[in-house]
């Protein structure tokens, strides 16, 4: 059964377990969005080995394990680049990598969900590119992907879990210390389950909220 | 009319125009010279290539052989004269395209104000100004999705107004509307042309042809088929294609 005290007494280790979660997953999501904005313009490149480069790495992310591309940037990639990661580093880089390819999905899919005739009307106005790019579209574009964004984001909250194989003391990995401390891990898993489940479910939350207020504001 | 004074230049000149869709010939040998203050209208069987001829004046389209010349400047690849040749040319589509996150008044400032460098309050009272000539004042502060069409319609004319165009290109602009809205926006057209605006129109509204063109284009097959002003065109078509056109749609 669930022992409260024990629970309480352990509960601070697991808030710092869950802020190491949260920020590893944040950071991982912020690069990836990054990498996702350069495999975007790879993949509308004019030069097709640009288009190829994308088109491989989308594949090869898609194509292998979260968890051995966790293992490949965090063993391999020391040894063929001659750098040492730090379990944390290779942590929020191998989530970046890995989201990078899914969110470019999503970015061009909400681009492509533009009406053409929104860059008709820009260009027939001579609105300079960079007018064009975060007045007209970047504005219409949020509002395409915040949802799949949003799911994006809880997956990557969720892939986090692995990084407790590379040692990156998260959220589940405090729960695995603690349970080989107290012996039990039904208060361990448990209360990593239902903090887990608390943020996640703000998130949500938050995301219905933002898209109720799109609905309102415009069409 | 081709003989232009040095002085004064047409206001589009297009010779030997030309356009392809991979395969598919869709602008044979087009020439029209518009005079400034001129109103064309430009009609004809869906596909005829009416639409792809005037949104080459502008370059939404490119074309593939021939030349546009808009008040003496030949369009060409160049980014720079592209924009030059925009700046001076509105242009009103079929299904508004009006920018759906910003209020009406937004819509209308945001062109004066990165492309002309106008300063904010100078843009507001321009857009106001136009917003008050297409007769929605009192829309200024909504979204476009809270207007109904013909109120959008007259929204994106006076969007394109704001920039002062010397041009105005009108794309189908009332296909899209209930039929009896269609008059407040062909109203809104008409006073523009009494303006003495340059106007090329793509309509099939052929009571505003008759009431406000100084020359009507007939297409077909990517040809002009046929160009007459409105008396000629309508009483006295000298094209068989063109009367049988003029028949299906009056009937």
């Amino acid at each position: 059964m669930l022992d409260v005290s024990n629970v309480y007494d352990t509960f601070p280790r697991f808030l710092s377990g869950a802020g190491v979660t949260l920020g590893v997953s944040l950071a991982g999501f912020a690069l990836g969005t990054v990498i996702a904005l350069g495999l975007l313009l790879l993949a509308r490149s004019r030069l097709a080995p640009a288009r190829w480069i994308a088109a491989v790495y989308t594949s090869f992310i898609r194509g292998t394990p979260l968890l051995v591309q966790i293992l490949v940037v965090y063993y391999a990639l020391p040894g063929l680049m001659g750098i040492d990661l730090s379990p944390l580093v290779a942590g929020v880089l191998s989530l970046a990598f890995n989201s990078a390819a899914f969110i470019a999905e999503i970015l061009r899919a909400g681009l492509t969900r533009i009406p053409t005739g929104q860059f008709e009307a820009a260009k027939a106005l001579a609105l300079p590119r960079h007018v064009v790019a975060f007045n007209v579209i970047l504005p219409q574009l949020m509002r395409n992907v915040v949802p799949p964004m949003v799911s994006e984001f809880t997956m990557l909250v969720k892939a986090s879990a692995i990084l407790s194989v590379i040692t990156v003391v998260e959220l589940t990995r405090t729960a695995q210390h603690v349970m080989t401390e107290t012996f039990r891990p039904v208060d361990a898993f448990v209360t990593a389950a239902a903090i887990y489940f608390i943020i996640l479910y703000a998130f949500s939350m938050v995301a219905r909220r933002l898209e109720h207020n799109d609905k309102r504001a415009a069409r | 009319m081709n003989d232009m004074p040095e002085t004064e230049p047409a206001a589009v000149e297009i010779t030997g125009l030309n356009k392809w869709y991979g395969d598919y010939h869709a602008l044979r040998d087009i020439q029209l010279s518009v005079a400034p203050g001129e109103r064309i209208v430009i009609c004809g069987p869906s596909g005829s290539g009416k639409s792809s001829l005037i949104r080459c004046i502008n370059r939404l389209e490119r074309h593939d052989k021939g030349s546009i010349t808009v008040e003496g400047l030949e369009l060409t690849d160049d980014k720079k004269r592209i924009r030059t040749i925009r700046r001076e040319i509105g242009m009103v589509f079929q299904h508004f395209n009006l920018f759906p996150h910003m209020t009406i008044l937004e819509n209308c400032m945001l062109a004066p104000m990165s492309a002309r460098k106008l300063t904010r309050p100078k843009a507001e009272e321009l857009a106001r100004r136009f917003l008050g000539r297409v007769h929605i004042p009192e829309q200024a502060d909504k979204y476009p999705g809270q207007l109904s069409g013909g109120q959008q319609q007259r929204a994106a004319i006076a969007r394109a107004l704001c920039m002062s165009p010397r041009i105005m290109l009108f794309d189908e602009p009332t296909s899209a509307l209930d039929p009896e809205i269609i008059k407040e926006v062909l109203d809104t057209m008409i006073e523009l042309a009494n303006d003495g605006m340059t106007m090329l129109c793509v309509t099939h509204e052929m009571g505003f042809a008759r009431q406000i063109a100084d020359r009507v284009v007939f297409m077909d097959h990517g040809r002009i088929v046929e160009t007459a002003p409105p008396g000629d065109f309508f009483t006295n078509p000298r094209q068989d294609r063109t009367r049988l056109f003029l028949r299906q749609l009056l009937h």
